[in-house]
């Protein structure tokens, strides 16, 4: 989708232009001429003609939702995922309680431990999402792009307090496998090609 | 009275009641089709095959709803408004001569169930009694939408029952006669003699006045949801709310007859061609409700009043002065 018209903020060159419109007649010949004008001018026929051309074309815009569904976009924020690392499949999350902190609705808890190999080990994340009001800021905060948004926005739930957990959230092993996780391009994802604007830390002054 | 007399009359009824009542549920589905299609949308798909059963869904509904009588209404006149909108708007079509008379096993058929001599006054005036439903109706319930509902209904009728008189008295003088048969076989020449010709002006004065008596757009303010909620009807729930739906297309379809009869050669010498055009501009009138309806915006209560008493009279009175002048000299 071009996003070109909706970023273009320089109204004046789209096209857009005053209408022009009469001052209202304020003694009664005046209203009379308007009166006699409105009448014969013909525009509830303008009216019937363009709602007629419309059906004639048959150009129907209808999504038939169920079945068909209109693509979102990538900034889209939907219900959390937690990714995996392409190289290893491990998990991205190194626990270090950022996403927690920085949630405005306090949603998010997470417990950590050392585990055997005495690394940080996220033993309990979930999500409150009764809770949560899908502003990004856990997928903005992110250091390692670990939570993210999603796309899956039909949900339902029975109660109020729904809890979504790590493992629900983790993209499955068999996906990772199949090389099918799809990178989360939304708020706080790096920009596409910023590898190539990387400097080097210049060391010598 | 004979008894064949009393049966052929039973059946004509039961059976213009049927078909009304399938007409008024099918309306319905064509009003959303089309308001769709003009609006490019698709309108109802989901029920059988291009949505075709949904008026089968909403009958189920309808008549399976609970019947809601609210606390604070009257309760006696609450359930007897929607009655009197359906009843009356089947009262009217009594005097309509829906075909042209035909034999069937050696048997003629009249299809009209009463060929009155004031045909054209009952059905105005038939038409003029349904506004008590939303009348009533309104100033039943207990709450104010329904109240400026109910108050508009009464502002706008009365006003367009003295333009549709008025307009209709033209033609009335030239046929002198108020039996819409009558009005039939004086057009029955051919197209060069329908009264369209002769009355235009009442002829688009009638038009009009039929767009503010069965409450369409642009003159739908009686039932306004944009404005409030849905008028007489924002208490109505389940058969009854049914019951104005299906008095107010019915009223459509019955207008729909009785301006091509009067003003559009009816259906013309009686023959099967005959009955086919007169079909044919029934289709067409009630197509123009569903087109005003995507394409006009609504007019505003005092806006009708002005157009009504300011423009409309005046031009029907004229009407009518010029026709008889022109029919004395
Ligand atoms: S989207 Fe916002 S509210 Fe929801 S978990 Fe993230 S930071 Fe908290
Ligand atoms: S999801 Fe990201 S921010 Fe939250 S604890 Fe894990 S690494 Fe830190």
């Amino acid at each position: 989708m071009n996003m070109e018209a909706f970023n273009d903020r320089n109204v004046a060159d789209n096209g857009y232009f005053l209408v022009d419109i009469e001052d209202y007649p304020t003694d009664g010949w005046g209203k009379f001429k308007r009166v006699v004008k409105r009448s014969f001018k013909g525009e509830l026929f303008v009216g019937l003609w363009v709602v007629m051309r419309e059906m004639i074309r048959f150009d129907i815009h209808t999504v038939q939702y169920p079945q068909e569904k209109m693509p979102i976009g990538p900034r889209y924020r939907a219900i959390h995922e937690m990714k995996r690392l392409w190289e290893s499949d491990t998990e991205r999350c190194i626990g270090c309680g950022l996403c927690e902190k920085i949630c405005i609705s306090d949603c998010i808890r997470i417990d950590t431990k050392i585990d055997e190999n005495s690394r940080k080990e996220v033993s309990e994340y979930t999500i409150n999402l009764g809770r949560c009001i899908f502003c990004g800021y856990c997928a903005e905060v992110c250091p390692e792009l670990a939570i993210t948004h999603g796309g899956e926005y039909e949900n339902a739930s029975d109660q109020r307090e729904h809890f979504t957990m790590y493992e629900d959230m983790l993209t499955p092993l068999d996906v990772m496998k199949a090389g099918k996780q799809l990178e989360f391009e939304g708020f706080g994802s790096i920009t596409p090609h910023e590898d190539e604007r990387v400097k080097k830390t210049p060391l010598a002054y | 009275m004979d008894t064949a007399y009393l049966i052929e009359t039973i059946i004509k009824v039961v059976v213009i009641l049927l078909i009304f009542s399938a007409l008024a549920g099918i309306g319905t589905y064509f009003e959303r089709k089309i308001l769709a299609f003009m609006q490019r949308r698709l309108g109802p798909m989901n029920v059988g095959p291009y949505g075709l059963l949904q008026v089968a869904a909403d009958g189920v509904k309808l008549f399976t709803k609970e019947d809601i009588i609210p606390t604070n209404v009257v309760a006696p006149i609450f359930k007897i408004a929607p009655v009197i909108t359906a009843a009356t708007a089947f009262m009217a079509a009594a005097a309509i001569p829906f075909f042209p008379e035909f034999t069937i096993f050696g048997y003629t058929v009249h299809p009209i169930v009463a060929d009155i001599n004031i045909g054209i006054l009952y059905i105005l005036g038939m038409m003029a009694v349904g506004l008590y439903g939303p009348m009533l109706g309104g100033m039943a319930s207990a709450n104010k939408f329904s109240l400026l509902s109910a108050a508009r209904t009464a502002a706008v009728f009365i006003s367009y029952e003295v333009v549709s008189g008025l307009a209709i008295l033209a033609p009335i003088m030239m046929v002198g006669s108020l039996s819409l048969v009558d009005f039939n076989n004086y057009q029955i020449g051919g197209i060069s003699h329908w009264i369209v010709w002769s009355q235009p002006v009442a002829f688009i004065l009638f038009w009009i006045s039929a767009f503010a008596e069965t409450g369409r757009t642009p003159f739908h303010l009686i039932a306004n949801d944009h404005e409030i909620i849905d008028g007489f009807g924002t208490e109505y729930s389940g058969m009854r709310w049914g019951l104005f739906f299906i008095g107010e297309y019915a009223n459509m379809f019955f207008i729909s007859f009785v301006i091509p009869l009067i003003f559009l050669g009816g259906f013309g010498d009686g023959s099967f061609l005959g009955a086919i055009g007169l079909l044919a501009k029934v289709a067409f009138f009630f197509f123009f409700f569903l087109w005003t309806r995507a394409a006009w915006p609504d007019v505003r209560p005092d806006q009708l009043m002005w157009l009504c008493w300011k423009v409309l009279m005046p031009i029907a009175v004229i009407n009518v002065v010029i026709t008889g002048f022109v029919m004395m000299f």
